[in-house]
């Protein structure tokens, strides 16, 4: 029964060129690459970047889109140098523009944010787990949205918590969104803000700046961030079917 | 295409001189975790796994009952989508054919549903969890099996993409189709065998 299921195997690898990096943080740099017009992705879902080395040997990892949805052609995929990371560390310390990577995707139909989401969204990030978030930030803030959003994004300290100064712009210039940062080894940047670890009090707090229990909560992070804050979010009171949670590391 | 300037640390299947590592996929030591949504926390005392042919309830067993049901060691290489590769895992649990056995009944159709206490579903031919080929496992590692890892069941059908090895298993259903679970559902692959690397809908 298995081969009459098999259909047959599409190309779906894409050499797409690299057009610009920047540094986000110390271990986490953005890369713009040129996807082609035709692309089209939601907030929240990834691509497969793949390296081949000159014997054919082949490795590949998956990377959260961090721009919105576009007709473009280009999307911003953030990457985090891990230790040992044999994908992560070619691109910090060898990519650079105008070098061609194979990408396929996009990726993901459930880690994944919509203007039609029938109501508050909130948002737990870890470090680099902010990446698929800024993408729902960002659509969110574009389309102008009036669907409450809330953010909460626990870094080690401010130069360490990625898109930190546009998360501060974007909360500024709008309504609807609520942004509030946490640092686990600094003091915290703003009033608002906090120094300790994501808790139930902290997740209540966020909830309350969105207007109420959120239709969807997306978790993303570490698993260990992961699941101390779905724990946070549950004791909160936040209904675990509403729950949507992605794991790095993976 | 050569990537320029990419040197590989080779861990993984063309240079794999057993030939256990799928295309694409690369060996990690560690057991990475990924869900999508909260990890249930089960107690025993309300753990329980149903049978069903369709709607049908062919037999549900208590925690007690399901262990004692005869237990199989074995030991599987397993292989996940996002392509880490672990080999040489040890598992013991409940052989599928053992669960069938104790039923009472032989497969009256080719395909099933796994079902979680998280809600979420799986489907495998029967013809890949019949014959040796899967169990409901409840110790990884000669331990008890940890949440994280869908503690105190999990479905392990080792030979597919280790998403059809669901997590927090509370029952097997026949269906008379094959019914796209919920991964299968969000773009993954209707089968999933790595060494065709079935892993997205159109692989």
């Amino acid at each position: 029964m298995t081969e009459a299921a098999k259909p047959r195997r599409l190309n779906v690898w894409r050499e797409v060129p690299i057009l610009e990096i920047k540094d986000r943080t110390p271990f986490i740099k953005s890369f713009w690459l040129d996807v082609g017009r035709a692309f089209r992705h939601q907030s929240g879902q990834h691509v497969i970047l793949r390296l081949t080395d000159p014997e054919g040997y082949a490795v590949m990892r998956s990377y959260s889109i961090a721009s919105p949805p576009t007709t473009d052609g280009i999307i911003e995929v953030a990457i985090e140098q891990l230790v040992d990371g044999e994908v992560s560390t070619y691109f910090h310390e060898v990519a650079a523009v105008g070098d061609t990577i194979e990408l396929r995707g996009p990726i993901g139909g459930h880690f994944v944010w919509t203007l039609e989401e029938p109501g508050a969204s909130l948002l737990i990030a870890g470090g680099s787990g902010v990446v698929p978030m800024m993408a729902m930030v960002r659509e969110h803030a574009r389309e102008n949205s009036k669907i409450p959003l809330g953010l909460l994004l626990s870094a080690r300290s401010g130069p360490e918590a990625p898109f930190f100064e546009e998360l501060m712009d974007l909360e500024a210039s709008c309504d609807a969104f609520a942004f509030t940062a946490t640092f686990t080894r600094a003091r915290p940047a703003r009033m608002r803000d906090h120094g300790r670890r994501v808790d139930k009090d902290m997740v209540a707090e966020t909830i309350e700046r969105i207007g109420g229990l959120p239709a969807w909560t997306f978790i993303c992070g570490s698993n260990l961030f992961v699941n101390t804050a779905t724990d946070s979010a549950l004791a909160a009171g936040v209904l675990p079917e509403t729950i949507r949670t992605e794991r790095y590391g993976g | 295409m050569v990537t320029r300037g990419f040197i590989g640390k080779k861990t993984q299947g063309t240079d794999d001189p057993t030939n256990r590592v799928p295309p694409g996929q690369h060996l990690v030591e560690n057991f990475p975790v990924l869900t999508a949504g909260p990890t249930p926390r089960i107690a025993h005392e309300s753990w329980s796994f149903t049978l069903k042919i369709g709607p049908r309830v062919v037999k549900k067993w208590n925690w007690k009952e399901f262990n004692d049901l005869p237990m199989t060691k074995v030991v599987r290489d397993i292989h996940c989508v996002t392509s880490w590769s672990k080999l040489d895992t040890r598992w013991e649990g409940v052989m599928v054919d053992e669960i069938l056995a104790d039923a009472g009944i032989e497969p009256p159709t080719d395909f099933m549903l796994a079902h979680t206490f998280d809600g979420y579903s799986t489907n495998v031919p029967v013809a890949d969890l019949v014959g040796g080929k899967s169990m409901v496992a409840l110790k990884f590692g000669g331990e008890p099996l940890e949440t994280d890892h869908g503690g105190p069941a999990r479905l392990l059908v080792p030979h597919l993409y280790f998403w059809k090895s669901a997590k927090w298993i509370n029952g097997l259903q026949f269906t008379n189709r094959d019914e796209a679970g919920f991964w299968e559902l969000r773009g993954y692959h209707i089968y999933g065998d790595p060494w065709l690397e079935q892993r997205y809908t159109h692989d």
